[in-house]
């Protein structure tokens, strides 16, 4: 779906975050120049539209337990690669789940999944459990977990920049020690 | 487990974590849907945000529906990741910056406005870095929302 140029600047906006005041959109339309009505509107829209798949609060799993967090990958023949994921995708425990290109010479896996855990033991036995229950044993895979995490922080999505700058430093946000923790 | 949330912020994350009220006064709907008052409802998320537990109240899109992105990884030596890492996360285009334990030691996602911002991102990263970005595009996704149960012993 083609973005209006209200839509794109909600959505830079949105980067911040919900301001923490009594009314939060109001401010918002304050910043952008229009009214609390018409943001809340353009919200609904991105929502409705499913450009937004989710709208909420957007929590630091690490810094709240979750550091056992499994990267798994499977070389998986193209046509049956999305039955195996839609089937991979319902498994409790998965929390993303996806195809993607491999890199030639590089990279040979296709289908991704995430797994976060509150430790290794039981987010290896549940990658032993999906592995079992999907009959995926001859499928080339690996298991990366997460050591260190550098950076989280909202996509840059909204309106197109003419060129990439390098940020000042302070724009690169400090990562809380408990979410640099090794896992 | 050192984490010390109370009784009202556990409630915020286990419900809002989607669905966020897009009423004028959200945190006032809320706070009736929980049984309290709309200054007790601000209070608890700004602390839950001052202890670095929420990062912000916002939105997570849908892969190229509000731009363009890409999983990326790079090779970086051992004795170099501290340095690399944090010129990648310098770019306001990484989303996230992760160690993984693999010869592909560095991940991150790269998010922008339309497709071409994002291979200048990626040119700007290799020409910073001196090494190569490999990309993982994503072609289908199957799950996608991240939200946590919090799930407490």
């Amino acid at each position: 779906m083609e973005l209006s140029n209200l839509q794109h600047r909600l959505i830079e906006r949105l980067r911040d975050g919900l301001p923490l005041g009594k009314h939060p959109y109001a401010d918002i339309a304050n910043d952008l120049g229009t009214t609390e009505g018409t943001v809340i509107e353009t919200l609904e829209q991105l929502i409705a539209h499913k450009v937004i798949n989710r709208f909420g609060m957007i929590i630091r799993h690490r810094a709240l337990g979750y550091q056992a967090n499994a990267m798994c990958v499977f070389d998986i023949g193209d046509d049956a690669a999305p039955d195996i994921g839609k089937a991979m995708a319902a498994l409790p425990y998965v929390t993303l789940c996806y195809r993607r290109e491999r890199v030639a010479g590089v990279w040979p896996y296709n289908l991704y999944c995430m797994i976060h855990g509150r430790d290794r033991l039981t987010v290896r036995a549940q990658i032993r459990h999906l592995i079992a229950r999907l009959e995926l044993h001859d499928a080339p895979h690996k298991v990366l977990f997460s050591k260190q995490c550098f950076t989280q922080r909202a996509g840059k999505y909204g309106a197109p920049r003419a060129s990439v700058s390098l940020p000042a430093p302070t724009e690169t946000r400090a990562i809380p020690d408990e979410v640099r923790e090794i896992s | 487990m050192s984490t010390e949330l109370t009784r009202l912020q556990t409630r915020l994350i286990e419900h809002f974590q989607r669905g966020f009220p897009t009423t004028p006064r959200p945190f006032e709907t809320i706070a009736s849907e929980l049984g309290t008052n709309e200054d007790t409802v601000i209070s608890a998320i700004s602390d839950l945000k001052d202890k670095g537990y929420l990062d912000r109240i916002g939105a997570t899109y849908a892969t190229g529906r509000a731009g363009a992105s890409s999983l990326a990884a790079m090779e970086v030596p051992d004795d170099q990741l501290e340095k690399i890492a944090a010129q990648v996360s310098h770019f306001t285009e990484i989303n996230h910056n992760y160690e993984r334990e693999d010869k592909l030691n560095l991940w991150f996602v790269v998010t922008a406005a339309d497709q071409a911002s994002l291979e200048t991102a990626i040119k700007a990263i290799e020409t910073k870095t001196g090494l190569p970005v490999y990309r993982m595009p994503m072609i289908e996704h199957y799950r996608l929302d991240l939200g946590f149960a919090l799930k407490w012993n």
